[in-house]
Formats: structure tokens, sequence, C-alpha cells
């Protein structure tokens, strides 16, 4: 059902009783043309794109869990395209173009909120670092400044500019940058899919290929076997285990990140902010719980927990940033399992064995890659050729050295 | 994280650092296909969910490489053994392996 | 006094009536005693209406006697110490307190935002995801502003925080957390086996539920059965009884999370003194003894201030001496809510009506009530409350609707064992049919559950099982436990009829109290399809408030469950994540702040730096003299090109010390450098430094330095500043994953010698004046990169490298690091009739830059050494780490922008490191994109700003012009290409 002033009014002047489900709790069916591996952000847009924009909507998403059960609903929300490298840039662009125009699209409030992030530099190599990476923004006709420290001051005056061990400098901002409310996301794609006809399978894990020489038919599930055209994995924490399923090995190894989220507060901070000397990022929620997070913890896992080291290295870089957060409180912190690939940086392509599609290794920055990482891997299963923005995503980069590598810190994926 | 350093006795492994994989061997460089070989070797895991074996160094102790083997999805640790261990063992005779 | 509390008992209760305390809400001047929570003290002032919800701006009340509280929720202290969000059922009362309620405006008594209650019927889950998108433009200029302002609920001080916090790690055989009946038990037990010992206690007072019963336990009241157990506990040498600490958290191999509330209980902190403290303990075993948490019916005005939770109105009453309130009413499914009010009124509480949903309830217990001249209601609910602060209520039960006047309202649905800390590692707590409650499933290693924690409500069954988990821990670790004479309390039975949500309610009916669900909400989700538990919680926000859903989670589950028409365990689990209570960030961070945020390194020659007017600057963990201003100079920029004009001109010296400093001896030294170099090391001769370049295994450079050779087995290495630790992690990688069969032996030295290089043409002459007799530093003696030990200042032993980043004629001394400072004192007396200048690290660069050298600007970790210009350096003739990735396609691409100089057309222009190169009249966009400058300097010798950068095919393009375009900076000029060396290309200097 469409969500209107109308709608609302009815069903609040009937006690709340019209609604009906968001998106049907499908049973699988024998076959599809396409079945996609993984019920969270990307796997879902993935399937309303291919409905929406390519008319294929014999179409399952299958589930292991409940839908958005993995990071899709664990990161800390935020969306931005302040991305220094030809072969990310446009990407992210193309998703934040996306994100502008999703609550319109979906007619679901996803409650994309652009206001803005700021990533501090607190050296001159760190501000010509950010300025490198603000020309290149520039470049893509993306927005971005960089802001002296007197201009970080006025919008920020609470942060540390005084005692601080590395003093603030500057910052560069993208202003269109911000939040998005994740599960809203999730929820909002399940709905526009579903309406498209696609069957979203929830508990149904994976447990193996169908295969017919090297191609892949379908697959067997904890609810059957499953034939499909075409098999496309958005299962970001979990690629490597499903694709040792069919016999692949991958440049990704599986950190955990943890989150954190403080009591609930009235406003103090506006927008993202990302910390120079320390690893630390922060924003506020709608409801007013500040959203933070850091390092990864730097050892492989599937724990969806970290430990103690990080979380304390996270609130020192709180301190040192904000130190007018001291007296308010952690509420929760909890672990997503991140898709660390090996220049992290990730992969939309197909795979060696036919019939079988790989989106993974999103590291920490799955969430805000949403809409786009949906329309370009549609886009590839459709036509077989990859998105004009994903172009650099491939599987082989690895092999041909054409690396998408941000940080600069080579094969080690725990330190991207 | 407690570690079981074999040299200091147990300890957080903040005190360490983590590299990865320790089942991995640097391939023969002058093999034929060692493009492809090293390829595997810098960018391919197995990233097991359950045991896996891995390298850590213990930055701020005994500055030595270990092998630990840890299972991914509860943290717990099976064994901690130098790196260095490996050698002797292996040159010895009869080793197994 | 106590008249002054006309809520409070004359007698009884585990208060200091001796102690009188004064304190502030919203401005108003209340007593209390020593022994008080926050809460309790409100009560006994009649104070009723203490906070406001979060939605719909309701008026609330306290609800509850503890860390579960979802109403009681106030702003502590005020300015720079406020803190939102206190739970006032856990603040500890203390004489000059203030506290303002929070989330109403303009005042408590009057909330404008209580309107919200008029547009409830609209604001139902999920409403704001099918609303405010119309316009598309007014989300973020409009409806979101709003939101936010309405929204959260206390307020963040507007200062640093002016206290500080501390970390501390301990280790024990056993921890106990929670220091009721079951955990006194199993520290003592476990505490006279002679185990190490921590008993960790949430509350100021141990005992738990001990100190809030009646009756008497061994023989004496249950409070000093506590009190004796504790006195006993503090004085063994091997226990340490922790109290106001709250285990938060369970992390991998045994380590616990807890904070310790040092100074919570004063007003400030006494000087020195911590506000709080982290503690990581690290515990063999560890038992979970942390009771259990009463949980309510949900049922229509179920959230007026009045009705509070059975056990809470028994917490007050027995250990408060506190009435919250004059006519008392129990809305229960369950036996033991009826003991608690039985006992309540035999203390004095004017209970005067028990409604109990189930149709038969044990005779014994109704004729107690009607003893006492309470009307029982069985088989029969509460519909409806009414009153600004609960006046009456309705009773629908077999005999008919009736209302029934009483100010408060205890309810009591059951009970949820606090399994918190049992879910930290990811188990699931297991659904109890018999108690209708969840009860601890896997729990993680070492830890064991005891008491009601574990289920086990019977307060004798806790206090054995408590002994007996105890001593299995001590005697699991290998501790003699003696046995324990535990005592005898005989147990009632557990009688409950499970029984969550009166379906017959008038008005909302609450959920979460906190985050204002209500059960309609519930149903909303349910016909929306959010009908997993996680779903629910994410659409509804269900148990996401402050108090986790410590009262909310288990009934809003089992109204889920009795929509779907499964049952509690088929619908779900509710999991509990870390902290177990909220944490204050401060004490997470402890010292971790301002300029103590991190460590400081600090040079050998940082006070002779300081001594010369040095302006620092932080160059990672170090502090480093960035560049030594004289009076007079404007800025920076005449500063340094003094520095670097004198250093040209004559001699100048700064301090190199925070370059890595490796030590490698061993025969196979030369191989194991051979293998991580591109070049060559094993062929060096013994006193002759060389420049090496190593890569990563993907093929891209790691890092630089020179490295030298002492003696035949013994080289000493130098790498960046930065990459020291790395560097030197890698080597040892090498030695001993990669290659253990060579013999070499590593150590870092960085922190053992003070390196000074001195650089001019007058520096020879310097050197000459301080090395001993017989040193020969001729361009013979000591030709370039040549490497000596050798003896400087009389007898200090010293090693000289002939190097130069500069250009110029150089060198470095190293000398111990104690004689660093010495050094420098002796550099700049023998360098006096040279005018030797000090220079920083800002003049460093300018040299760096005129000559050409790559830095870290370049070492990029996205550069190969063809891009820097260094290709010719890689040996043919071995193998090394990185070779065989370094001739990937994508690295060997002759398009990738490589190494080049830059100067501008127009020579005034100031050049940026951060613009990107465009061909001349090409678009700014991507595709046009030729590279980047990396690092920018101004030339004091050529006489305008030159630059290093990396450009497509730059080496092939000397004398071409192109756009440096810095849009961010709003600048863009015209650069000519040249080669990187912008001084004395041949370089004669550093040879002459």
């Amino acid at each position: 059902m469409r969500y209107s002033f109308l709608s609302l009014l009815a069903n609040g002047l009937t006690g709340q009783k019209g609604w009906t489900p968001a998106w049907r709790d499908a049973a699988p069916k024998p076959a599809y043309d396409v079945i996609i591996v993984g019920g969270g952000g990307h796997g879902l847009a993935t399937a309303y794109y291919l409905a929406k924009v390519h008319g294929i909507t014999n179409v399952a998403v299958i589930e292991k869990s409940y839908i958005g059960s993995g990071n899709a609903g664990r990161n800390t929300t935020i969306i931005r395209s302040n991305y220094l490298l030809p072969g990310n840039e446009p990407f992210y662009e193309w998703s934040m173009k996306l994100w502008e125009g999703l609550e319109q699209e979906l007619n679901y409030n996803a409650m994309v909120s652009q206001r803005g992030i700021l990533n501090l530099f607190h050296s001159d190599a760190q501000r010509d670092a950010y300025a490198r990476r603000g020309n290149a923004m520039r470049l893509a006709g993306v927005d971005s400044e960089l802001l002296d420290r007197r201009r970080v001051r006025a919008m920020y005056p609470f942060l540390d500019f005084d005692n601080a061990r590395f003093p603030i400098q500057g910052g560069l901002l993208q202003r269109r940058a911000g939040t998005a409310r994740h599960d809203a996301v999730v929820w909002g794609y399940a709905r526009g899919a579903d309406t498209r006809g696609v069957d979203i399978v929830q508990n149904c894990e994976v447990t193996g290929f169908l295969r017919e020489g090297d191609a892949i038919v379908g697959v067997e599930t904890t609810r059957g076997t499953i034939r499909a055209g075409k098999v496309a994995l958005a299962v970001a924490g979990n690629s490597s285990r499903v694709a040792a399923l069919a016999g692949l090995r991958l440049p990704i190894e599986s950190h955990v990140l943890q989150a954190f989220v403080s009591e609930g507060l009235k406003p103090v901070i506006d927008g993202v902010i990302t910390f120079g000397a320390g690893h630390f990022y922060i924003s506020q929620s709608d409801k007013g719980g500040l959203v933070f997070g850091g390092d990864i913890d730097g050892y492989n896992s599937y724990a969806q927990r970290g430990n103690l080291p990080v979380v304390e290295d996270v609130a020192e870089g709180g301190m040192a940033l904000m130190p007018r957060i001291g007296r308010l409180r952690l509420l929760r912190m909890w672990g997503g399992i991140m898709d660390m690939s090996m220049d992290g940086s990730p992969i939309i392509d197909r795979t060696p064995l036919p019939g079988l599609y790989l989106n993974a290794g999103w590291c920490y920055g799955g969430f805000k890659a949403t809409p786009a990482s949906g329309w370009c891997f549609a886009h590839l299963i459709a036509t077989g050729a990859p998105h004009e923005t994903a172009g650099a995503f491939r599987l082989d980069r690895f092999r041909t050295g054409h690396l998408i590598d941000e940080k600069g810190v080579g094969a080690q994926p725990n330190l991207h | 994280m407690r570690i079981p350093c074999p040299y200091c006795g147990a300890r957080d492994a903040h005190e360490f650092a983590y590299l990865g994989d320790a089942t991995l061997t640097r391939p023969d460089p002058a093999a034929a296909d060692a493009a492809d070989r090293f390829h595997d070797y810098v960018y391919l895991r197995d990233n097991p969910a359950g045991r896996h074996q891995e390298w850590w160094y213990h930055a701020n102790g005994c500055r030595q490489w270990l092998r630990l083997t840890r299972d991914t999805r509860t943290h717990a640790i099976e064994a901690a053994e130098p790196a260095r261990r490996d050698a002797t063992q292996a040159d010895m005779p009869g080793a197994a392996s | 006094m106590s008249r002054l509390n006309r809520n409070r008992l004359e007698a009884g209760g585990l208060i200091d009536r001796a102690r009188p305390l004064d304190f502030v809400f919203d401005g108003h001047r209340y007593h209390g005693y020593a022994g008080d929570t926050l809460a309790s003290a409100l009560l006994a002032n009649g104070v009723r209406l203490v906070g406001r919800s979060f939605k719909y701006h309701r008026p609330r009340g306290i609800f509850s006697a503890g860390a579960e509280e979802p109403n009681a929720l106030v702003e502590l202290r005020a300015d720079a110490r406020r803190e939102p969000n206190s739970r006032a059922t856990v603040t500890e009362l203390f004489d000059g307190l203030e506290a303002t309620s929070q989330n109403r405006w303009p005042s408590l008594g009057l909330d404008l935002l209580s309107l919200n209650r008029f547009l409830a019927p609209f604001l139902g889950a999920g409403f704001y995801y099918k609303t405010f998108m119309w316009p598309a433009a007014f989300w973020e200029k409009l409806y979101e502003p709003v939101i936010r302002r309405a929204a959260g609920l206390g307020r963040a001080a507007r200062e640093a925080d002016p206290d500080h916090y501390e970390k501390a790690t301990a280790f024990c055989d056993v921890l106990v957390i929670g220091a009721g009946p079951a955990g006194l038990m199993a520290a003592l037990a476990a505490g006279r086996s002679g185990a190490r010992v921590i008993l960790a206690d949430e509350d100021f007072l141990p005992g738990g539920r001990l100190n809030t019963m009646a009756g008497e336990v061994h023989g004496q009241p249950a409070a000093a059965f506590a009190a004796h157990v504790a006195a006993e506990l503090a004085s063994l040498p091997n226990v340490r009884l922790m109290t106001r600490t709250t285990v938060f958290g369970v992390y991998d191999g045994g380590t616990y999370g807890a904070l310790e509330r040092v100074a919570d209980h004063l007003a400030v902190p006494a000087p020195f003194q911590p506000r709080q403290r982290l503690w990581r303990i690290v515990a063999r075993r560890a038992l979970l003894a942390a009771g259990a948490t009463e949980r309510p019916i949900v049922f229509g005005g179920n959230d007026r201030p009045g009705v509070m939770l059975a056990g809470a109105v028994g917490t007050y009453v027995q250990r408060h001496a506190v009435l919250p309130g004059r006519h008392v009413a129990l809305f229960a499914n369950n036996d033991g809510a009826w003991r608690e009010m039985l006992d309540a009124a035999a203390t004095g509480a004017n209970v005067e009506t028990v409604v109990d949903v189930r149709p038969n309830v044990a005779p014994e217990l109704v004729e107690a009530a009607r003893a006492r001249g309470i009307r029982v209601f069985t088989e029969a609910r509460v519909i409806a409350t009414q009153g600004r602060t609960l006046r009456s209520f309705d009773v629908l039960s077999p005999g008919g609707r009736e209302r029934l006047a009483a100010d408060t309202l205890a309810v009591s649905g059951g009970w949820s064992p606090c399994v918190h800390l049992t879910c930290h590692h990811g188990g699931k707590p297991a659904w109890n049919e018999a108690l209708a409650a969840f009860v601890p499933g896997a729990t993680p290693p070492g830890l064991a559950v005891a008491g009601a924690a574990n289920g086990t409500f019977g307060l004798g069954a806790a206090l054995r099982e408590g002994a007996g988990k105890g001593a299995e821990a001590a005697g699991a670790l290998g501790f003699p436990v003696p046995p324990l004479d535990v005592p005898q309390v005989e147990d009632a039975p557990f009688a409950l009829t499970p029984f969550w949500h009166v379906g017959e309610s008038r008005g909302p009916a609450f959920v979460d109290l906190q985050n204002d669900v209500t059960a309609k909400d519930v149903g909303i989700a349910h016909a929306e399809g959010f009908r997993s538990v996680e779903h629910l919680k994410r659409y509804t926000t269900l148990g996401m408030a402050t108090d986790q859903g410590r009262t909310s989670n288990v009934t809003g589950l089992a109204i889920m469950a009795s929509l779907t028409g499964a049952s509690i365990p088929e619908t779900g689990t509710t999991i509990f994540r870390p902290p177990y209570s909220p944490v204050a960030l401060g004490a997470l961070a402890g010292h971790h702040r301002g300029k103590d945020f991190r460590p400081v390194r600090l040079t050998p020659t940082h006070e002779w730096a300081r001594a010369q007017g040095a302006v620092f600057v932080e160059t990672g963990a170090w502090l480093r003299a960035q560049y030594f201003p004289r009076k007079g100079e404007r800025d920076w920029l005449e500063t340094v090109s003094r520095e670097v004009k004198a250093v040209r001109a004559s001699v100048g010296l700064i301090d190199v010390s925070t370059f890595g400093k490796i030590d490698l001896q061993g025969p196979d030294a030369g191989t194991l450098l051979d293998r991580v170099y591109i070049n060559t090391f094993s062929t060096l001769a013994v006193g002759k430094a060389r420049y090496g370049v190593m890569l990563r295994e993907d093929g891209f450079v790691m890092d630089d330095g020179t490295t030298a050779r002492v003696a035949p087995e013994h080289y000493v290495m130098t790498t960046t500043t930065a990459n020291a630790a790395k560097v030197y992690q890698h080597l040892e990688f090498c030695l001993q994953v990669l290659w253990p069969e060579l013999d070499v032996s590593l150590a870092s030295v960085s922190e053992q010698w003070a390196q000074i290089a001195i650089a001019g043409p007058r520096s020879r002459q310097v050197l000459a004046k301080i090395v001993d007799t017989g040193v020969d530093v001729t361009n013979e003696g000591l030709p370039f990169m040549g490497a000596v030990e050798a003896r400087v200042m009389g007898g200090v032993e010293a090693r000289l490298f002939r190097l130069s980043f500069s250009g110029e004629l150089g060198y470095e001394i190293a000398v111990p690091a104690r004689s660093g400072a010495a050094l420098a004192e002796a550099l700049m007396q023998a360098g006096e009739e040279f005018a030797i200048t000090p220079y920083g690290v800002e003049a460093l660069g300018v040299m760096r830059i005129e000559k050409g050298h790559v830095s870290g600007n370049e070492l990029s970790g996205q550069t190969t050494a063809r891009d820097l210009g260094l290709g010719r350096m890689a040996s043919t003739k071995k193998d090394y780490i990185g070779r065989v990735m370094a001739s990937r396609p994508g690295l060997v691409d002759p398009a990738r922008p490589c190494l080049a100089g830059f100067r501008p057309v127009n020579g005034s222009s100031r050049l940026r490191a951060g613009a990107h190169f465009l061909p001349l009249g090409a678009r700014p966009e991507t595709a046009n994109d030729e590279g980047y400058m990396t690092s920018v300097a101004y030339s004091p010798h050529l006489g305008h700003w030159i630059g290093l950068g990396l450009i497509v095919r730059g080496p092939e393009r000397i004398g071409e012009r192109v756009r440096a375009y810095d849009p961010v900076r709003g600048e863009e000029f015209e650069v000519e290409i040249c080669a990187p060396g912008f001084i004395d290309p041949e370089g004669e200097r550093l040879r002459g």
C-alpha cells in the first residue's frame, strides 16, 4: 500500500488497524531467473533495481536470518562520497545521487539527512592529503571544501581546540554527506522489490550450489533446492564462506568492527565528524543517541563482537576530540563482520564460474554504497557488463595490479 | 582477548600486532608460474569460520612472531607456538610433515 | 527531622537517621538521609512526578528501585558536571545533590510537548517511515530539525568534563558478580579456600535482596546477616570487595569490564581522586549472581506516576523506610508479590487492595490479606487508571467493573533473571516454562551462574547454589574448599501464572515505558510483517532505550507471540549486548584526553632545542623542532628561509634521532638485507653506507633509508620516522617466519642512539673539532657514504656517517642517547665561528625538496620504485620481497604518474601540495587528471616556490607546462615540469 497523508490520517482515525505487511514473507519457488543470496541492503537494492530498471521480476532474495540482520542493521549509518581514487569516486557519487532521491523513489522515509561530514586534519601532511582528495572530488563533480581551523571552530566550537595533543588544523567538508536510517533503507527496498514481484525468502540459508559443469544453475538451501538462471552473492561479512561452497577463494578476510551508541540526548552534533589523529567518528541520530565508532578489532573474526582495547581506543578518541562527552554514557556496543578486501575496495564482478556473480569486499563502507551497489550489481546481472561507475571493481585487479588502495597500506586487510 | 605467549605468559591481545593467515608459504620466486603463485599468496585467503592459524607479533613484549590456532567464531585460542620452532622442528630428522 | 519526610516511617530501614542530607530537585529543596537513593528520598518527600516520557511527554514517576528504571531519569548535577539521563533509583544521595527533570518545556508540571498525546493516534510505530516525505525538500529543512529537538532526553554538558578518570587492571581466581545472597555465599566459599576473589556489586551496600526483604536469615535480620558476611569478606586478605562497581561486559579470555564509581556519591571528587575507575578484571573463573528483575503486566494507563513494580514498593518500605504512597494496591499474577505486599503491610504500608489475574490463589495468602483488611480480587485485572498522578484504577473481575482509590499500584508479572552477561559472547537465553522466564543458555567460557540470575528464585536455594558454585569454582582451580555452613531458609513454592497484557485495557497500555511503545504498537508491527524479534525491536524501538528493555523485552515478545500464535521460544529470545548498564565515556577514556591523549616522544636534544627557542610540531608520536625563530622575523617562512640559507652557506644542525635505527648482526645479515631491499647490500664494503629501498610483497614501496656496514657481520639500518616500528616488525617476520634458517640477530636501537645531522660546506670543519684525536674526517678518511665507528667529545663512543639529505656536504653523528644533548652543545660550540645554525624539520623539508629526495608524501604506499624514479636501483640479479608482484601490468604501466619537479611559470605563485595536474586547456574532470603535487617548498636559493609531484609520464615531459588545479583553495597556476633536483643535480657539493 502506498503511504500518503491520507493513509496516515485514515489509519490514525481507525485505530491503526488498516496496515498491511510491508513485504510478503515468501516461500521459495522451485526456480527463478535470478537468485540473490543475502537479504541485506545490497541484496534487496539489487532486487529492486533488477525489477525497476531492467524489468526482471522473477527474482528471489534469500536470507539466512531476517532481512537486514547483517551489516545493514549494524553500521553507523553514514553516507558520503568523499573518495580519492578514480576507481571509487564516481561510484560513491552515483550512490549519493541515488540517496538524494531515495525517499520519493521508494515512498519510504529512510531519513536521508545531508548534514555534512567533516574530516579533521591535524598536520600539514594530512592537510595536503585532504587537499588532494578534495580536489579529486571536485574533478569528479562532487562538492568538497577545505576548511581552516577558524571555520572548523565556527562550525563545532566545542571540539578541543585549546588543549589538544594533536591540534585541529582544519577539515575537509562534504556538505552533501550525512546519515540515513539504516533499517529503513532495508525495509524500503524490501517493500519496493516485493511490490514489483520479487520474493523475499527469510530463514533460508544457502548450503551449496547447483552446478552443471562449471556453471552455477541454482542453490541448495535449508528450505530446499532452488534453480536459477543466475545466482548473485551479496553476503558481505560471509562472502568467503559462501564462495567457498562454490570452490572459490576470495581476496577477503572477515574482521569485526564495533559500533557504539550513547543514551539519547538533546541535539549535540549536527553532522558527522571524523577525528584525524585517532580512530573515531561520530554523529547523532534523529532519536538523540550519539552514534560512533573507530577502528576494526584487527583479527579475523566471525563473532559479531569485539574486545575492550578498541572500546577504550574509541572512547579516548572521543574524549580527545570532544571533552564535553565525558559524562555521557555509552548505551550499547555491537560488532559487525566486515568483508575486508585486500586493497580496501569492493568487488562487483562476474566470477570464474558462469552464472555466479559477486558483490563483496565492502570493508566498513558498505552502507553508504547500498543504492549504487544495488544499481550496479543489477546492471551487471541484467546486461552482463559492468556499470560505468563500477568498472574498476573487478575481481582480477589483484592479478593485474590495478588496485584501488585509498589508504596505501597494501595487501593487509586489517589496515584498510 | 588473552594470548598465551610462550615466552611472556598470557598477555592482552593489544600488546600484539596481527598479520593473518599462517598457513601460507612464500612461493618459489623462480617458478615458471611465480606470478600466479604470488597472487594467491599475497591476496587469496581461506578466511574460515572456525579454526584459523594466524600470525601474531608480540610487538610490546618479546618481539617474537607466534603462530596462533584460534577459532574465529568464538575467539578461543587453542595453541600459541613460536614461529621459529617450526623451522627447527622441520629441520630435525624424522619430523612429521 | 523525619517529620520533614512525610512519607518516611518512624523507624527501620538501612538509612542513617543521624546523617540528614539536603538536596534540590527542580529548584525545590528537600531532605533525605545517608543510605537513600535520590528516588527513595523523592518518594519520602512525596514527590511523585519526576519526568516526561520520550515520545508523548506523558508524566512519569518512579517505577522501580534499581538499574531497570525506565522513567525516573534526571539531569544530575549542573553545568560542566551535568549528567543527563541519570536514573534516580541508583543515584546515591549526597549532601548538596542537585537534580533537574528533563525532556520537558517549560517545566515538568506544564510541558507543552505533552500536546503530542493528542496526536498519539497518528504517531504509532513506524509512523516516521511513512511520512515527512512531502515535499521532498522539507525533510532536512523543517521536519528533521523539529524531530531532533523534540527527541533525545537530557542535555549534555556544554563544557569539558572537569573530572578525571582512571583505568586499572586486576587479576583474580574467582570473580563474583553481584553481592546478593548467592554472590555473598559464593565469595565466602571461594574466599575461605584462599583463592583470590573479587566480589563486585553495583550497589553501595552489599546484600542485594537481603537488604530489601523482611525476615531473618541465620537468626538475624537479613540485612544484618549480609553485613556480617560482607565484614568477613572484607577482612580476608585474598578477597577484594568492590561496591559501587558494575561489571558491564564479558570479553575474551576471561576479561571482564567493570566500572567503579569512586566519587559519584560525593558532590565533587576529592582532590586527586578520580570520579570513576575502569577496571579490566582478568578472572580464571567467574560467577554471575546478578539477581533478577521484576517485570510488569501491561495494562491501560500503566505509566501513570504511582504505578510501580511490587518489588520496588517492598524495597522502599524495607530498605529506605519510605512509603511510596498512602493507599497501596497490588496487581499481580504470582505469590511472591503477595508476600512482598504482606511484608510491606506488616512494616507499615497501607495496602488496601490486591488484584490477581489467577482464579485460584493459595488460601493462606488470601486469608493473610483479608486478615489485614485487604480487599482481594481474583480472576481480575486492572484495565485503566486515573489521575495526573495515580488517584484510582478500574478493576474488571467476575463481579464486574469497579473503580478503586489508590495512589500506589504495585505491579508484578513475574521475574526475569539478569542473564545479560551470559549473552555477551552470543549465547542465547533459554525459555523456562515453569518460571515463565528466560534463563541463561550457553555462557561465556569460565562463567557460571547462580541464584536468581540462574532462575533459582528461592532465597534458601540461592544461598545454597551460591555456596556450591563458589566452592566449585575455587575447587576447580585447585584450592582446598572448607565446608561452609549455609543458612537454612525455607522457600515458599514458586507460584505464577504467565500473564502479559490486559486485553480489555482502556487507554494506552505501555510495554516499553521509556520509549513509549504500546501494546498497540506491537500490533502494528505484527500487521506490517515486522514479526521477528529484531524487526519488532527495530521498528517499534522496543527495548532500545537506556534501560535496554529490562522490564519490557519479555512482555513485548510475549505479546507478539500471542499475535502470531507461536510460543514465546518460537517467537525468539531477547539478547543483550554490552554494557550491562550505561558507562560514562570519560571512564572508558581514562587519562587519555587533552595533552595526555597519546604519549609524547621527545628527542634527546628536546631541552636543548627548547632553550634555542624552537617551535615544536607533532610528527606522529614525536615532538620535533619545526623551526627556530629569531627576534624580528615576520613569519615562519622567513625563519625557515634563513635556516636553509645558513646551511647552504655555512653549516647547520638538526636532531634526526627520530629515524628508526635497527642493528643487524650475524653471518647472514647481508643476505637478509639483499632480500628485503631492492638493491644489494651484501657487497657493501665495511665502513660504507648505502641508500636502500624496500618494497612490500605486493610490489609497492614500503620504506627507504640508509644502511651502513660497520663490521663484516654487522649492519646498522635507518628507517623513516613513521615506519620505524613497521620495518622492524617486517624484518622480524622475514627472519622468524620466512627465512628462519638465516643466522641474524636484530635489535631496535632507535631509543639507544641520539643522532644529529650537520650539513653545509663548513660541516667537516665542525666535525673535525669534536672528534677525538686520530679520527680522520678528511674526504679520504671519511668519503661520501662513509660510515665509521669513532670517539667524540673526549671518549664518547660514536658512529659517523657521511650522508646528506639536504644535498650539502653533511654528516650524521650518532652517540648514546644520554650524550645527545651534550653533542648538540658541543657542535654549537664547535660551529660558533661558522655561525652554526640549528634548523628544524621545515628547513630539512625545504632542502630535501630542493634536492629532489622523496619523503613521506611520496612514500604514500601507492607508489612503486619506478614511480619515484628509483626503479634503476632494483637489482636484476637476485630475488627480493615485492619483486614478482612489482612486475604486474598495473605497476609497470608507462602511463603511471611518476616523480617530477615543478616550478611556477609565474615565479611569484605559491604552489600547494594536493593540487592536481591537468593538461593546459583541458576541462577539469577526472578523465583529464594527470597526477598531483606531493610536496612544495619555497626555495630561498631559487627565490620561488618549487614542488615535487607525480604526473603521468613525468620524466618524458620536462619543460612542458601543465595546470596545477587546486579548487579547494580556490587557486590554480600554470607550472612547468622539470627534473626533480633543483640544486646541485650532479651532487658535487656532497662529494666535495
